[in-house]
């Protein structure tokens, strides 16, 4: 019994550090996926218009994402080391599938994303105009291609394809079978329309901040514009992209969605609830109260108002049949709130990007003081979206950590005990909220100062990103 | 060859990549306390490694990636094995990743202090953990029967292994030396040249010992014969003399040259003595892990030889391009700040 509490302590710790570390590395992530692009759209519009407001937003923005890429690296290393740190038994279990991707990752996008956004940061003086603009858009296009690979590798914890069991070891039968998964090929949509969401969302939030205080309100005029011809269309599509990702996972993985929406018989014609208090586990699946729109989750899980969607317990019961008696069920309760953190979160950015637009259309986004405020507010929403979202995607897999063939409680390092797991949980979380607090503070530094042509120094178009 | 030797290979040439390369970024970072004299000097350090030591890095991201595919047996051993060690040094390398970007962006002395020492500490303790941990694969670690670690972090430390990571960092301080003898100017050039010279002959002797001691565990550990680590042994020593003798004859590039010669070296060495183990087991021979007890499937392998074939020569061009673009030196301005 003893050694039971141990061993699930164990996973705990190791599931605690990896969550903690993943979701940390993630708000980053979508920020350098998102924020990218839109400084490559500003400095091609100089590089075509000539009009130094455009430099002046590359320069500015520009400062603003290196700040954050520093985290997201350093803190995406701790990712690749950790499943052999703390899940060893899963990394020789994937390894001849999840490894590939991993390493193909490093080889085809992180060498051009490094290399590349240095010769950006340094390149200023250095290389031809048109050259320079060319070293950001490939960085850029490095780091997608990661966030793609980095995709591919999780689809096959949620969705295994492309694979035979030999020995009890995974092994790749088809790299098409896992590049193309469907899983994953949804996975990088939803991924790049959150990015993009984020870095947009951050952009509008710093220009409003600016408005709302009345400072260099004419360049960040041009930077609310761009934000928003990115952020309204791909804000409002990611919705519709997300709920149409929920009839794939439906489909291969209906724990989750049952669980997301703490549906315990299998039903049709299924209500999807806005909200609901009790109604989290199978002694009590009656909710005491909750606010309900008819035929929606069925719409939602299925593409059709009439579909079927598979109850919990019915899955719990069909699952111990196939793997042998246990229980199934993820974390339903957290699951079902984070589902609607994510859907609520991203249904406010893209409301508030509706009225932006709609405000910076009559001209009236700088002098509506109160929602300047609330757009300043508002960056936090896709953040939070993003770690709702992950949360749904990777504890709605539980208890498996490869979906129907290796369950997490089985898939730890031996050898790493409460000890070592206690000390190193501890140093990241502590060395992760002082990054976290000093990002905060360099990033408010920064957001609030002048959009500038030049460096401190004067040099013309050499930017203050250097060191 | 078959693929698993390939594989190995590779392996051996990614970490040998990261020696050569982010070995010299490792050893200006661990000389910033010491050789500037003043901010603007700090900054001509920063600025000669800026853009490149992220490049640099990617060779570890993508030794660990290359390994986790080919070898995931080993991987998971060693990772899980070295937790304690492994945890050392990505707090260095993540304190470090974010001095770049942060040190510079505030002009409070007191920020800029602690973001040049977070960069000084966390290159010194990452070359220390890296040159112990690569060393423990062939000195041995307590693993069991199903190929898990069974010691604790303090097995690590051996008086060989120690002696490894000593001469690892002492090898990239001087690697990079002589990085900066190439990218700098006037009086900080002179000092760094006198640095260089300084540090070659301690750098010498360490890594020359290291080596011949390789070499005997090897034999004695590993069940190798002298030759062929005796080699790539005997001419890491030779590279680093004449690193000793180019150093003090101001031979910048020759000198430079040969630090990393010497640091690949080092890599190449330890590799040719582990063949055909990638893990030695102290506990018992038998159970150590080998290439083909530890490899992936040759379908995996052959689809990997194709990425690396198509994409190690392109990041070896358009790396190497980068070091051509920012090949002019840096002068410390007297304005900078």
């Amino acid at each position: 019994m003893t050694v039971l509490v141990l061993a699930s302590t164990v996973v705990d710790l190791a599931r605690a550090q990896f969550a903690t570390t993943s979701v940390y590395h993630f708000f980053f992530v979508p920020l350098t996926l998102g924020l990218g692009p839109i400084i490559v759209a500003f400095q091609t519009m100089w590089h075509r218009t000539g009009d130094e407001k455009w430099l002046r937003l590359t320069h500015f923005f520009g400062t603003l994402f290196l700040i954050n890429f520093a985290i997201g690296v350093a803190t995406g290393l701790v990712q690749e080391f950790q499943f052999g740190m703390n899940w060893s038994v899963y990394s020789r279990f994937v390894g001849n599938v999840f490894g590939a991707p991993l390493a193909i990752e490093g080889l085809a996008s992180f060498f051009l994303e490094s290399t590349f956004l240095g010769l950006w940061i340094f390149g200023w003086n250095r290389l031809s105009p048109r050259l320079h603009l060319a070293t950001l858009w490939i960085a850029v296009l490095g780091s997608w291609m990661s966030a793609y690979f980095i995709l591919v590798a999780n689809s096959f914890m949620q969705d295994p394809v492309g694979y035979k069991l030999v020995n009890g070891e995974a092994h790749l039968t088809s790299v098409w079978a896992l590049l193309s998964s469907t899983w994953a090929l949804y996975a990088f949509g939803h991924t790049i329309f959150a990015g993009l969401t984020t870095g947009a969302a951050v952009v509008l939030g710093v220009s409003c901040w600016h408005f709302a205080r009345g400072r260099n309100v004419e360049v960040f005029r041009s930077a609310a514009k761009v934000a928003l011809i990115v952020l309204v269309p791909v804000s409002c599509v990611n919705l519709w992209f997300g709920s149409h990702f929920g009839i794939v996972v439906e489909e291969l993985q209906p724990m989750k969605i049952a669980a997301s929406e703490a549906q315990w018989q299998t039903c049709t014609h299924c209500p999807f609830s806005l909200f609901q208090i009790g109604g989290f586990s199978s002694s009590s699946p009656t909710p005491s109260f909750s606010i309900e729109i008819p035929g929606m989750l069925s719409y939602l899980a299925t593409g059709s108002f009439s579909g079927q969607v598979q109850g919990l317990d019915n899955l719990n019961q069909a699952y111990a049949q196939q793997f042998g008696p246990g229980n199934y069920l993820p974390p339903v309760e957290v699951i079902y709130w984070a589902m609607r953190g994510m859907a609520y979160a991203g249904s406010l950015v893209a409301l508030i990007a509706i009225i932006g637009a709609v405000l910076f259309w009559k001209r009236r986004l700088e002098k509506w003081r109160w929602f300047c405020w609330v757009a300043v507010a508002g960056t936090a929403l896709p953040f939070l979206a993003c770690a709702f979202g992950w949360f749904l995607t990777e504890m709605g897999r539980q208890p498996w950590i490869v979906q129907g063939l290796l369950q997490t409680a089985k898939a730890n390092s031996p050898n790493v005990g409460t000890t070592w797991l206690a000390l190193s949980l501890s140093v990241f979380v502590l060395l992760y909220i002082a990054l976290l607090v000093a990002d905060f503070w360099l990033m408010r530094r920064y957001a609030e100062r002048d959009p500038k042509a030049t460096d401190d120094h004067g040099a013309t178009t050499a930017p203050a990103m250097g060191y | 060859m078959n693929l698993q030797n390939l594989w190995f290979v590779l392996v051996g040439v990614l970490w040998a990549g990261y020696f050569l390369l982010e070995g010299f970024d490792f050893g200006v970072g661990m000389l910033l306390p010491f050789l500037p004299r003043n901010e603007s000097e700090r900054t001509v350090m920063f600025e000669s490694i800026g853009p490149v030591w992220d490049g640099n890095e990617v060779w570890l991201v993508v030794a660990g990636g290359a390994t986790f595919a080919a070898f995931p047996a080993w991987y998971a051993t060693m990772f899980s094995g070295f937790y304690i060690a492994l945890l050392l040094v990505l707090v260095c390398l993540i304190v470090r990743v974010v001095s770049f970007e942060w040190r510079s962006k505030a002009t409070d002395p007191r920020w800029r202090t602690f973001w040049t020492w977070a960069n000084a500490v966390g290159s010194f303790g990452a070359s220390l953990v890296w040159g112990v941990g690569l060393a423990n694969l062939l000195n041995g670690v307590p693993i069991n029967a199903s190929g898990d670690f069974t010691g604790t972090f303090w097995d690590l430390f051996r008086p060989y292994t120690v002696v490894a990571g000593l001469a690892v960092v002492l090898v990239f301080a001087f690697h990079g030396a002589s990085y900066l003898t190439l990218k700098t100017t006037g009086d900080f050039l002179e000092r760094s040249m006198r640095t260089a010279r300084r540090l070659s002959i301690p750098a010498a002797l360490v890594a020359a010992a290291f080596l011949v001691w390789t070499v005997v565990v090897a034999v004695d550990r590993n069940d190798k014969s002298v030759f062929p680590p005796v080699l790539p042994a005997a001419l890491g020593i030779a590279a680093m003399l004449l690193a000793v003798l180019f150093a003090a004859r101001r031979r910048t590039g020759w000198a430079f040259a040969m630090t990393g010669l010497g640091a690949v070296l080092i890599v190449a060495t330890l590799f040719t003595s582990l063949y055909p183990r990638v893990m030695v087991s102290s506990t018992d021979f038998s159970y150590s892990l080998t290439v083909s007890s530890t490899a992936s499937a040759h379908y995996t392998l052959a689809v990997m030889s194709v990425v690396a074939l198509v994409c190690t020569p392109l990041v070896l061009l358009y790396q190497g391009w980068t070091y051509h673009v920012f090949r002019q030196r840096i002068s410390a301005s007297p304005t900078a700040t």
